[in-house]
C-alpha cells in the first residue's frame, strides 16, 4: 500500500445500512433475535402455566382459529409438536406440505402463502429448506410466522424448548430469566454446527442468559467464522476438553444430506465426537445430554448414552410441545395486543 | 438533419482538458462549435437549450449493461433499457451477450442492432467468446468483429479453461478486440449465494469466497504475460474484492494491458445491506465485506479503476420474490449511476467531478475503443448529458423507465438530476 492509502481509508464515510422491516407482524416468530429476554421470560412461563392448565379450559383460547403448517421439508417431531400445540388451544389446523400437489407443481412460496391466507390462515408454520424462507413469507403475507426451521439458518422453537429443559435441569425450572440466568454455567453444542439451525439458534439465545457456549467439531463442519455469531461462543476442538467443563452437551446430527461433498471419515469422527458411556462417565458424569433429534443412535451418541439417566432428549420433546403452545398463542394474541 | 445550440452550460470533457462556461452547436448528429457564452459563429435559427447553471457532458458510457434481448423481453427490452439509459444520462450502452440464445453469432449481434429494437441510445453489443458462453471453444471473432461487436465475453460464467482463456485472449487480440472475463471461479463457488464470512455463516447461506474472483484474475494476468502480445486486452468485469484489484494495479506496473470496472453497488454496499434475505441485494460477484469495500473506492481514486460500470441486470418481480438461494443474481443500475457517483464519490468521497466523468465516459470509450464517444470534441458524435450537478433528488422505482426494478437504491438521495440527454443530436431524454 502506498502513503496516501491510510488517509483516505479514514475519509471513507459509507452509506448506512436501513433499518430492518421485520417482522411485520408481532406475533411472528422468525428468530430467536426477535426476542427480548423479557419476551423470552413470558414464553418460559405461560408454557408452564398452559401445560398445567384443564385442557377443557386450554382449548377455548384459540377455539376455531385457523393454523396452516406449510411443510417443505419432512419432519415428525417438529410437525406433530406444533399440531398438537395448536390443537391443545383448540385452533384447527391444516397441513401442507412438500408432497402437496400446488408445490410440487412449482407454485412460489408467495402463492402458496398468500392463498392460505385467503383460505382463512390467521398464522403460519413454516418448514423449508432454504435459510430465509420465513422472511419471504412474513413479507408477502403480513401474517404471523412462526419459523419451524429455516435450512441451516434457525430454529427459534427449538432453542427455547432446549432453554427450558436446561432450566428444569439446572435452574429447577425457573422461568423468569435475565443476563445472569445461567452464569457459570458452559453448554458445548457437539458435532455438524456448519449445517446446524438448532446450534445458531442456541448460540444466539444462550449467551444471552449469561451462558458460555463452546463449540465443538472438525474444521469441515466447524469453521472458524463460527466464533463471529456473537459475545459468549468458543471453538473447543478437543472434545474431551469441553466436555470436562460442561454442564450441558447438546450433540448434533450429521447432516448428510447438506455435506454438498465435503468429505468425511466417520470412523474418525467418531473416535473423536461420538460422546460414549465410558467419556461422560469418566469426563462430565453430571452433565445433562441433549439432542434435538433425530438421532442417528451409534454415530452421535452411543444408544446407552442416549436412554441413559444423564439424556434430557424425551424431555426436549415435552418441553417442545409446551413451548410451542405459548408460541401458536402469542402469534394470534399478539397482533390483538392480548399478549 | 438540424442543429441545435446548448446555450449557457458549463462544459466538462476531461479528454479534452475543458472545464469552463462554454455555448456548443451540434449539427447532424455531430459536435459542430464550442465557443465562450454567446461567441458561437453559426448557430443562427437553430433550436437551443438553455443549460444556465447546469453541466454540460459527454454522453455517459455503461460498458457493462444487460439488456435481455433477444429471448428474454419480460425482463427488459432493447428499448426499455436504453430508455432507462437514457433517463441516467447514458448515451452509449455496451450490452452483454447472455441472452437467448446466446450473442454467440453474428446473426444475433447484427439483430441487436437492427433499427427494429428501438434503441434509444447506442447499443454496442459485446459478444460471447465461447460457443453458447459453455467455455469450450472460442467463436470466430472476425465475422463478430465485423457484424458490430465491440468486445469478447462470457460473462455470468467465467472462461475457466486454461487453454480456453489463452486461445481466447490471443485470438481477440490479433482482431482488435478486448477480452472481458467475469473472474469467478465456480469450482469455490458452488450452491453459495453471498460474500463468503461471518454475515453469510450467520444467514446460513453458502459463501463464495474472495479467492474465487482473486484467483481467477490471477490466472488471466498469468496468462496475458505469457503472451507476449502487447495487442492483449483483458479487461476484468465487476471487480469486487481488495485482491483482485491489487493484481490488476500489479499487472499495470508490469506493464501490462489489463482494465478493470467497478459497480456502484461495489463501491457503496457491503454484504450487510443483504440484511434478511433481501434479494435485491443479491448480484455476483456478490456484496462483500466493508474492507473489499473500502479497497474499491481506494482503487477509484488512485486511479486503477478504468470506468464505473452498472451492470445493470434487470429480472422480473416475480423473479426476485423468492427465497434468497434461489433468486436470480443482478440489479438495475442504469439510472442510479450518475445520482450515486454524484453523491458519494463526488460529494461525500471529493473525487473532481470531471474525474467521475471520465470514468463514467471518456474511460470506458478508450477501454472499447469507441470511436467520436466519451469526448465532445469538435467532430465527435453529439452524445451529451445536461444536468444540474447540484440538485438533491430521491430515486423511485416504481417511477424507472426499465420493465424491472430490482433496485437495492429506491429511495434513496441522489445528487444531480439530468435535465437533457442527447444520442447522435436528438433529445432522447427530457427531464423536470
Ligand atoms: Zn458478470
Amino acid at each position: 500500500m502506498n502513503a496516501t492509502a491510510a488517509p483516505i481509508r479514514r475519509q471513507i464515510h459509507p452509506p448506512p445500512v436501513p433499518p430492518s422491516p421485520f417482522p411485520y407482524n408481532p406475533g411472528s416468530m422468525l428468530s430467536v433475535q426477535d426476542l427480548n429476554l423479557e419476551a423470552v421470560g413470558y414464553l418460559l412461563s405461560r408454557a408452564t402455566e398452559l401445560e398445567g392448565m384443564d385442557p377443557l379450559v386450554r382449548d377455548r383460547i384459540l377455539l376455531k382459529r385457523r393454523i396452516a403448517l406449510l411443510f417443505y421439508e419432512s419432519s415428525t417431531r417438529t410437525r406433530t409438536s406444533f399440531e398438537l400445540a395448536a390443537k391443545a388451544l383448540g385452533a384447527d389446523t391444516t397441513l401442507v406440505s412438500s408432497l402437496s400437489s400446488s408445490i410440487e407443481k412449482g407454485e412460489s412460496l408467495k402463492d402458496t402463502g398468500l392463498t392460505l391466507r385467503a383460505l382463512g390462515a390467521e398464522a403460519i408454520i413454516l418448514r423449508h429448506n432454504s435459510s430465509g424462507a420465513p422472511w419471504l413469507l412474513e413479507q408477502c403475507t403480513h401474517l404471523p410466522v412462526l419459523n419451524a426451521g429455516d435450512g441451516m439458518h434457525e430454529h427459534p422453537t427449538q432453542a427455547l424448548l432446549d432453554l427450558r429443559t436446561i432450566l428444569q435441569r439446572l435452574r429447577h425450572g425457573a422461568d423468569q430469566v435475565d443476563a445472569g440466568t445461567l452464569a457459570g454455567v458452559t453448554i458445548t453444542i457437539v458435532g455438524d454446527i456448519l449445517h446446524s439451525r438448532v446450534a445458531r439458534s442456541n448460540m444466539l439465545l444462550l449467551p444471552r442468559l449469561g451462558a458460555e457456549v463452546l463449540v465443538c467439531g472438525p474444521t469441515q463442519l466447524l469453521p472458524e467464522v463460527t466464533a463471529t455469531m456473537g459475545p459468549g461462543i468458543r471453538i473447543e476442538r478437543d472434545f474431551d476438553a469441553a466436555l470436562r467443563r460442561s454442564q450441558v452437551v447438546m450433540m448434533l446430527r450429521i447432516q448428510a444430506e447438506r455435506l454438498a461433498g465435503l468429505q468425511l471419515d466417520l470412523e474418525e469422527y467418531k473416535a473423536d465426537y461420538q460422546l460414549t458411556g465410558q467419556r461422560l462417565a469418566s469426563l462430565a458424569p453430571e452433565a445433562v445430554v441433549m439432542h434435538p433429534g433425530p438421532i442417528i443412535r451409534g454415530l452421535e451418541v452411543t444408544a446407552g448414552v442416549a436412554d441413559g439417566p444423564q439424556s434430557a432428549i424425551l424431555d426436549q420433546v415435552s418441553n417442545g410441545v409446551a413451548i410451542r403452545m405459548a408460541v401458536v398463542e402469542r402469534a394470534l394474541l399478539a397482533q390483538e395486543g392480548r399478549v | 438533419m438540424s442543429s441545435l445550440v446548448i446555450r449557457g452550460g458549463h462544459l466538462i470533457d476531461p479528454s479534452a482538458g475543458v472545464d469552463a462556461p462554454k455555448d456548443i452547436l451540434l449539427k447532424d448528429g455531430r459536435v459542430a462549435e464550442i465557443a465562450s457564452p454567446g461567441k458561437l459563429k453559426s448557430a443562427n435559427g437553430a433550436e437551443a437549450l438553455d443549460a444556465t447553471g447546469l453541466t454540460v457532458a459527454p454522453g455517459l458510457i455503461d460498458i457493462h449493461v444487460h439488456l435481455r434481448e433477444p429471448g428474454q423481453g419480460y425482463k427488459e427490452t432493447i428499448a426499455s433499457g436504453t430508455a432507462a439509459a437514457a433517463a441516467g444520462g447514458f448515451t452509449s450502452v455496451a450490452a452483454m451477450p447472455n441472452t437467448t440464445p446466446v450473442n454467440d453469432s453474428p446473426e444475433t449481434t447484427r439483430w441487436m442492432l437492427a433499427p427494429e429494437r428501438n434503441a434509444t441510445v447506442r447499443v454496442f453489443p459485446i459478444a460471447a467468446a465461447t460457443r453458447g458462453s459453455k467455455g469450450e471453444a472460442v467463436n470466430d471473432f472476425a465475422a463478430l468483429k465485423a457484424a458490430g461487436a465491440v468486445a469478447v465475453t462470457d460473462d455470468g460464467h467465467p472462461i475457466l479453461k486454461d487453454g480456453i482463456m489463452r486461445e481466447t485472449l490471443a485470438a481477440a487480440a490479433r482482431v482488435g478486440l478486448s477480452v472481458i472475463q467475469h473472474a469467478e471461479d465456480t469450482r469455490m463457488t458452488k450452491g453459495a449465494s453471498m460474500n463468503a464470512g461471518p454475515t453469510a455463516f450467520k444467514l446460513g447461506l453458502r459463501g463464495m469466497p474472495v479467492e474465487a474472483e482473486s484467483s481467477l484474475v490471477e490466472r488471466d494476468i498469468r496468462l496475458v504475460t505469457e503472451l507476449r502480445d502487447a495487442r492483449v486486452h483483458l479487461h476484468v468485469a465487476h471487480t469486487s474484492t481488495a485482491a483482485a484489484v491489487a493484481a490488476v494495479r500489479q499487472a499495470r506496473r508490469n506493464g501490462l494491458r489489463v482494465t478493470c470496472e467497478v459497480a456502484p453497488h461495489h463501491f457503496l454496499l457491503t454484504e450487510e445491506h443483504v440484511g434478511l434475505y433481501s434479494t435485491n441485494a443479491k448480484m455476483n460477484p456478490p456484496l462483500r465485506s466493508a474492507a473489499d469495500r473500502d479497497a474499491m473506492i481506494e482503487a477509484i481514486l488512485d486511479g486503477v479503476v478504468d470506468a464505473i460500470a452498472t451492470d445493470h441486470a434487470p429480472h422480473a418481480t416475480h423473479e426476485k420474490e423468492v427465497e434468497f438461494e434461489n433468486a436470480p443474481n443482478g440489479i438495475t443500475g442504469l439510472e442510479t449511476a450518475l445520482g450515486l457517483c454524484l453523491r458519494w464519490l463526488h460529494r461525500e468521497w471529493k473525487v473532481p467531478l470531471g474525474r467521475v466523468l471520465s470514468l463514467l465516459s471518456a474511460q470506458p470509450a478508450a477501454l472499447l475503443g469507441l470511436k467520436g464517444r466519451g469526448t465532445l470534441a469538435v467532430g465527435s458524435f453529439a452524445d451529451v448529458v445536461v444536468f444540474d450537478p447540484k440538485a438533491e433528488w430521491t430515486y423511485q422505482a416504481a417511477q424507472t423507465r426499465s420493465k424491472s426494478r430490482n433496485t437495492p437504491f429506491d429511495g434513496w438521495s441522489m445528487q444531480g438530476k439530468v435535465r437533457w440527454t442527447l444520442s447522435e443530436g436528438r433529445i432522447v431524454y427530457t427531464g423536470e
